[in-house]
C-alpha cells in the first residue's frame, strides 16, 4: 500500500485500527476474567495496561507516515467548521483581507504588465536598439540619440552580428479615402517586420526594390487605420490612398495590436523612397534603429562590432561623423516616469495589506485566547504542540487563501477601470492582464499573509499549566496577550500615519500647484495643430500666403478675438530646445545654456495673455527685410543679463541655421510654465525665446509649416468654435485639417493629473488604513476591556465613578496610540522623502501635513476606544462580579 | 516478579520481528508472547506495541492480513516479509555482538576484582 492508497482508504484504516485495539482489549479482559477478576475490574485493568486508546491510535496514525496529510485534511475541515461557527468574525476577516490582497494584486497586475513583462515580440531578449553617441550630445536633456539614415545603411550592410532595421516617425495629410485627416505614419526599412518577427495580417512586406528612390509608392496599413477606413475589408490590399498628395498602393495590413515604441501607427511606407534631404546626409539623425542578434551572437559582440563600425565611419566621414560612435542596448519597453509611480503605489497598497494583516491577527489572537480551554483540552487528549500550531496555521492559511480568492475577484474587476482612470495614457496598458504571474503573486501574498497573521496566535497555543488552564475561567489567563495586542495596535496606527501624512502632503502640494500662475491666461483659448494643404508646402511663398490666409479667415469668424500661429505650446508635448550664448566667441556646445524656442506670429502674446515686461513683441514689420529679432522671457533675461536691460542686446543661437545665428532682443515677456504647473520649477530647461515666423528663410518654411499649430482666443466657449474653424480653414482643395484640438484649460488641468491621481489613490488608501486601524483598535480594546470586567466591577463597587472607568480604558489605548503616532511619524518622514523624489512639484515636508492628519487619526482612534470604555463605565458591579 | 526492567531502546522492534518470524501472529498474542518469552522480566508497555507494529508495517518489514482466529473472530495477523527477515538477521547479529561485547567487559571487571 502506498501513501495515497492509505490516504484514500483512510476511513477503512481507522475502522481497522479500532477493531485491532478492540480485539486486544477483549482478549486481555477475557484472560483476566478467567484468572478470576470481576468483569468491571478486568475491563479497567485491560485499559490501564494498554494506555489511553486515543493516544495509542494517534501514535499508530503517526507511525503510518501519512499523518501530516491526514492532519492537514482534518485541520482544513475543522478550520472551515470554526469559520462557519463565527460568521461575523469570518466576514470581517475575509473582507479586510479581500480588500488588502485585492488592492495589492491589482497594483501588481499593473506592475507586471507595464514593468515586468518583456516586449510583445517573439524572443524579445534577442532584440536590441542602436543609438548614436557623441561627446556633445546632451542625452539627459534629449534622450538617446538616433542614427543618420546613411550611417544606418552602412551599418546594416556591414554587420555580422545583427539583423538591423530602422524607423522614421512622420506625419502627413491623408486626402483619400474619406475626409482629409492627419495621419501618423512610419517610414520603415523593409526588414522591420522580419527583424521583429511579426508576420503581417494580410499582404506582404516591402521589397528591396521598393525601398529605393523612384520605387513604386507602396504602403502597409496599421490595423486600427484599416478598421476605421476600410472596415476591415481585405479588399484594401490592392487599393490605394493619397498621402501628402502622393498616391500609394496598399500592399499589406499589420496585425492587430502591433505596437512599435508603444504606439500603433496609421501607415507604414518604405523609407528608402523618401528623397528628403535630411535622409541623404549624415548630419541629421532621424532614424530609430532596432535589431535582432543573429544566432550565436551576443550583445557584447554586437557592441564591439558597432564600436568598430562607428570608428570606421568617423574615419571615412570626418565632417559629419568625427567623435561619433554607436551604443547597442537591449530593447526594453520605454515606460517613462511611470516606473517609480507604480512601485510607489505598490508600496502604498502593501502598507494597507500590512494593516489588514495586523487587524486579522489581533482578531485571531482575541479568538485564540478565548479558545484556550479548547486547545488545552486537545493537548490533554494527546495533541502535541507542533500539531496545535499546525492546526492554528491551517486556519489562518484557509482564511488567507479565501481572502486571496476574494481579492483576486476584486482585482479582476478593478483592473480595467483603473487602467482607464490612469491620467494620460498608461504606457503598455494593453499588456496589463491577469496571467499566471498575477495568480501566483496573489497566492503567495495570501499564504504569506496567512502565516503572518496566524503565527502569533498559533504560537500562543497553551502547553504549560494545562490543568490550570482547564480549570481556570478564561479571564484569569488573558493578561499575557495584552502586550501582543498592543504591538498590533501600535503597528496599525504607525502604518496608517504613513499613509495619512503622505496623502496630506500630496493634498497640500496639489493645492499649492493649483494656485500657481501658469504665466498665460488659460481661459477661453483653443489650441490645435494644423496641416496646410500638401500642395502649398512645396513653394515657400505659397506657404506664407496660406498661413496669412488662415489667420485672416479665422479672424473674421464671430467669436474669435485674436489668433496666432505657433509651433509649440506650454503644457503640451513637443518642444524645441536650443543652446544660446550672449557672446560671439562661444564655449563648446555642451557647455552652453539651453532655452525653449517658440516660433510664433505677432498676435501670440495677445492670444495667450502673456504680459510684456520690456520693449515690444514682434509685429508685421519684422520680416525678411529687417533685422532678425527675438523676444526672451524674464527667466532668460535674469539668467543671461542679470540686472542689465536685455533690450537691444544680441543673442547667438548656433543651431538656428539662418541669419548668421545672431538675433537682436527686442523685448522681454513674462515666464510661461511650459512644463506644466507641477513640473516647471524643477525642469532642466526653463528659459524661453520667441522668434517670428515671418523671418524664417525659405529653406525652413516647409519644415516649420509641417508641424504648425494655431492658438485662438475666443469670446465664447473655445470648443464651440472648433466646427466653424474647421469649416472656414479647410482650404480651396478641401485638404487642410485641424488635429489634436485642446483648450489651454484642459492642458493646464492635465498637467496636474498625475498629482491629482496620486492624491486620490493615497486618499483612498489612507481612508482604508484609518478605517481598518479603527476597527482594529475597537476590537482589541473591546476584547481587553471585556477581560477586565470583574476588575472594573470591583473598582465600581469600591466607588470609582464612570469617568474614572472611562479614563482607565482610554489611558490604555492612548498609550498605544501615542507610541504608534511617534513611530509612524518617523516613518512618514522617510515616505515624504520618497514622494519628493517621485512626484513633480512635491512640496517639502510640511508641519501642516502632520498637524492636520495626525489629530484625525488620534480622534478616530480615541473614538473607537471610547465605545468599549463607555460600556465598561455603565457596568452593574453586582453582575460584573458574579460573571464567571 | 515485581522487579521488572524497562525494555532497552530499539529492542522492541527486534523482539516483535523475532516473534513474527515464528509465524503469523496478532497484536495481543505478540504482547503475551513477549511477556512469556521474557519470563515476566521485561515490561513491554503495551501502549507502544501497536505504534511499533504500524511503524514496522509501514517500513515494509511486516505485512498485516485480516484473518479469522481459532475462536472465529477477525484479527489482524502480522507476518514477517522478506525484507523483515533480512532486517531481523542483521539486527539480531548486531544485538549478539553488542551483548557479547558488554558481557566481555563485565566479565573482565569481575576478574579484575578477584
Amino acid at each position: 500500500m502506498n501513501w495515497w492508497h492509505r490516504l484514500l482508504h483512510r476511513n477503512k484504516m481507522e475502522e481497522q485500527l479500532d477493531k485491532e485495539l478492540q480485539f486486544h482489549l477483549e482478549h486481555h479482559e477475557a484472560e483476566l476474567i478467567s484468572a478470576g477478576a470481576s468483569p468491571a475490574e478486568a475491563r479497567r485493568r485491560a485499559r490501564l495496561t494498554l494506555g489511553g486508546p486515543e493516544q495509542v491510535k494517534e501514535e499508530c496514525r503517526g507511525a503510518r507516515g501519512t499523518l501530516w496529510i491526514e492532519d492537514a485534511w482534518q485541520d482544513l475541515r475543522y478550520a472551515l467548521r470554526t469559520l462557519r461557527q463565527k460568521p461575523g468574525f469570518a466576514a470581517v476577516a475575509l473582507l479586510t483581507l479581500g480588500l488588502g490582497i485585492g488592492a495589492t494584486t491589482l497594483m501588481f497586475t499593473l506592475v507586471n504588465g507595464v514593468l515586468l513583462k518583456p516586449l510583445p515580440y517573439p524572443e524579445p531578449d534577442q532584440l536590441v536598439v542602436v543609438h548614436g553617441k557623441t561627446a556633445e550630445w546632451n542625452a539627459e536633456l534629449f534622450g538617446a540619440q538616433n542614427v543618420a539614415y546613411a550611417d544606418f545603411l552602412d551599418c546594416q550592410r556591414a554587420s555580422r552580428s545583427l539583423d538591423v532595421a530602422a524607423v522614421l516617425f512622420n506625419g502627413g495629410t491623408l486626402s483619400e479615402p474619406g475626409e482629409p485627416e492627419y495621419v501618423d505614419f512610419r517610414e520603415i526599412s523593409p526588414e522591420l517586420f522580419s527583424v521583429l518577427r511579426i508576420p503581417l495580417l494580410h499582404g506582404r512586406a516591402f521589397t528591396p526594390e521598393e525601398d529605393k528612390i523612384g520605387g513604386s509608392p507602396v504602403a502597409i496599413l496599421g490595423y486600427g487605420f484599416w478598421q476605421r477606413h476600410f472596415a476591415g475589408s481585405t479588399d484594401a490590399v490592392g487599393s490605394s490612398l493619397t498621402l501628402d498628395g502622393k498616391r500609394y498602393s496598399i500592399v499589406g495590413i499589420a496585425k492587430e495590436g502591433f505596437l512599435l515604441f508603444g504606439q500603433e501607427a496609421d501607415l507604414y511606407t518604405p523609407v528608402g523612397q523618401d528623397s528628403a534631404r535630411f535622409l541623404r546626409n549624415r548630419v541629421a539623425h532621424p532614424m530609430r534603429v532596432v535589431a535582432r542578434l543573429r544566432p550565436g551572437s551576443t550583445l557584447a559582440q554586437a557592441q564591439a562590432e558597432f564600436s568598430l563600425l562607428g570608428r570606421q565611419l568617423a574615419e571615412a566621414y570626418k565632417d559629419s561623423n568625427a567623435g561619433r560612435t554607436f551604443v547597442v542596448q537591449s530593447f526594453r519597453p520605454d515606460v517613462g516616469d511611470v516606473r517609480p509611480i507604480l512601485w510607489l503605489l505598490l508600496g502604498a497598497v502593501g502598507l494597507v495589506l500590512l494593516i489588514a494583516c495586523a487587524n486579522v491577527a489581533s482578531l485571531l489572537l482575541a479568538r485564540a485566547v478565548s479558545r484556550e480551554r479548547e486547545l488545552a483540552m486537545r493537548v490533554a487528549l494527546g495533541a502535541t504542540r507542533g500539531r496545535l500550531v499546525r492546526q492554528c496555521l491551517t486556519e489562518s492559511a484557509v482564511l488567507g487563501l479565501a481572502g486571496g480568492a476574494l481579492g483576486v475577484f476584486v482585482a479582476s474587476f478593478g483592473v480595467r477601470p483603473f487602467v482607464t482612470f490612469w491620467p494620460g495614457a498608461l504606457p503598455r496598458a494593453e499588456e496589463v492582464q491577469f496571467d499566471w504571474h498575477v495568480v501566483l503573486f496573489a497566492g503567495a501574498v495570501s499564504i504569506l499573509s496567512g502565516l503572518f497573521f496566524g503565527l502569533a496566535p498559533a504560537l500562543r497555543a497553551p502547553f504549560k499549566n494545562l490543568q490550570q488552564t482547564l480549570r481556570a475561567g478564561m479571564r484569569s489567563i488573558a493578561g499575557g496577550s495584552r502586550r501582543l495586542h498592543g504591538i498590533f495596535v501600535i503597528s496599525e496606527i504607525a502604518l496608517a500615519i504613513i499613509l495619512l501624512v503622505s496623502a496630506g502632503m500630496l493634498g497640500r502640494t496639489l493645492l499649492y500647484l493649483s494656485s500657481l500662475d501658469p504665466g498665460v491666461d488659460i481661459h477661453n483659448v483653443l489650441v490645435t495643430r494644423m496641416a496646410l494643404s500638401p500642395a502649398t508646402l512645396a513653394d515657400p511663398a505659397k506657404t506664407r500666403a496660406a498661413w496669412k490666409d488662415v489667420l485672416d479667415r479665422a479672424r473674421r469668424l464671430p467669436g474669435v478675438q485674436s489668433i496666432a500661429t505657433v509651433d509649440t505650446f506650454p503644457m503640451r508635448e513637443g518642444d524645441n530646445e536650443e543652446a544660446y550664448s550672449t557672446t560671439a566667441d562661444m564655449p563648446p556646445a555642451n557647455k552652453l545654456p539651453f532655452a525653449l524656442l517658440t516660433n510664433a506670429s505677432p498676435d501670440y502674446l495677445k492670444v495667450m495673455g502673456i504680459p510684456l515686461r520690456r520693449g515690444r513683441f514682434f509685429d508685421d514689420h519684422d520680416d525678411l527685410t529687417n533685422t532678425q529679432v527675438v523676444v526672451i522671457d524674464e527667466v532668460l533675461a535674469q539668467n543671461a543679463f542679470g540686472k542689465e536691460d536685455p533690450v537691444g542686446k544680441r543673442l547667438w543661437i548656433p543651431e538656428m541655421g539662418y541669419a548668421s545665428n545672431v538675433f537682436e532682443i527686442i523685448g522681454v515677456v513674462g515666464h510661461v510654465r511650459q512644463w506644466g504647473l507641477g513640473g516647471d520649477d524643477q525642469a532642466k530647461v526653463r528659459a524661453q525665446i520667441y522668434y517670428p515666423f515671418s523671418q524664417l528663410p525659405d529653406s525652413l518654411v516647409r519644415r516649420w509649416s509641417e508641424l504648425m499649430s494655431i492658438a485662438v482666443r475666443t469670446g465664447t466657449s473655445p470648443l464651440s468654435l472648433v466646427a466653424p474653424l474647421r469649416g472656414e480653414l479647410k482650404g480651396a482643395s478641401n485638404d487642410q485639417v485641424l488635429y489634436e484640438v485642446h483648450t489651454m484649460e484642459q492642458l493646464a488641468d492635465d498637467s496636474l493629473a498625475q498629482q491629482r491621481f496620486l492624491l486620490l489613490l493615497f486618499g483612498i488608501f489612507a481612508a482604508l488604513a484609518l478605517g481598518l486601524a479603527c476597527i482594529g483598535i475597537y476590537g482589541v480594546l473591546a476584547y481587553l476591556t471585556n477581560q477586565r470586567i470583574p476588575e472594573i466591577g470591583v473598582r465600581i463597587a469600591l466607588g470609582a465613578r464612570p469617568a474614572d472607568v472611562i479614563w482607565l480604558v482610554l489611558r490604555q489605548s492612548l498609550g498605544m496610540i501615542l507610541v504608534g503616532v511617534a513611530l509612524g511619524s518617523a516613518a512618514a518622514l522617510g515616505a515624504a522623502q520618497v514622494l519628493r523624489n517621485l512626484v513633480q512639484g512635491m512640496q517639502s515636508t510640511s508641519a501642516v501635513a502632520f498637524a492636520v492628519t495626525i489629530p484625525i487619526l488620534v480622534f478616530a482612534a480615541m473614538f473607537a476606544s471610547f465605545l468599549p470604555a463607555r460600556r465598561a463605565s455603565r457596568l452593574d458591579p453586582v453582575t460584573a462580579l458574579r460573571q464567571d | 516478579m515485581n522487579q521488572k526492567t524497562d525494555l532497552p531502546q530499539g529492542t522492541l522492534d527486534l523482539l516483535i520481528l523475532k516473534i513474527a518470524a515464528l509465524g503469523p501472529v496478532h497484536g495481543y498474542a505478540i504482547a503475551q508472547r513477549l511477556e512469556q518469552v521474557s519470563k515476566y522480566v521485561v515490561q513491554v508497555p503495551q501502549g507502544s506495541l501497536y505504534p511499533a507494529l504500524h511503524r514496522l508495517e509501514n517500513r515494509g518489514l511486516l505485512a498485516g492480513d485480516w484473518k479469522e482466529t481459532e475462536t472465529g473472530r477477525e484479527a489482524k495477523f502480522y507476518r514477517l516479509t522478506r525484507k523483515g527477515r533480512a532486517e531481523l538477521e542483521t539486527e539480531a547479529a548486531s544485538w549478539e555482538r553488542l551483548t557479547q561485547a558488554i558481557g566481555l567487559i563485565l566479565g573482565l571487571s569481575d576478574g579484575g576484582a578477584e
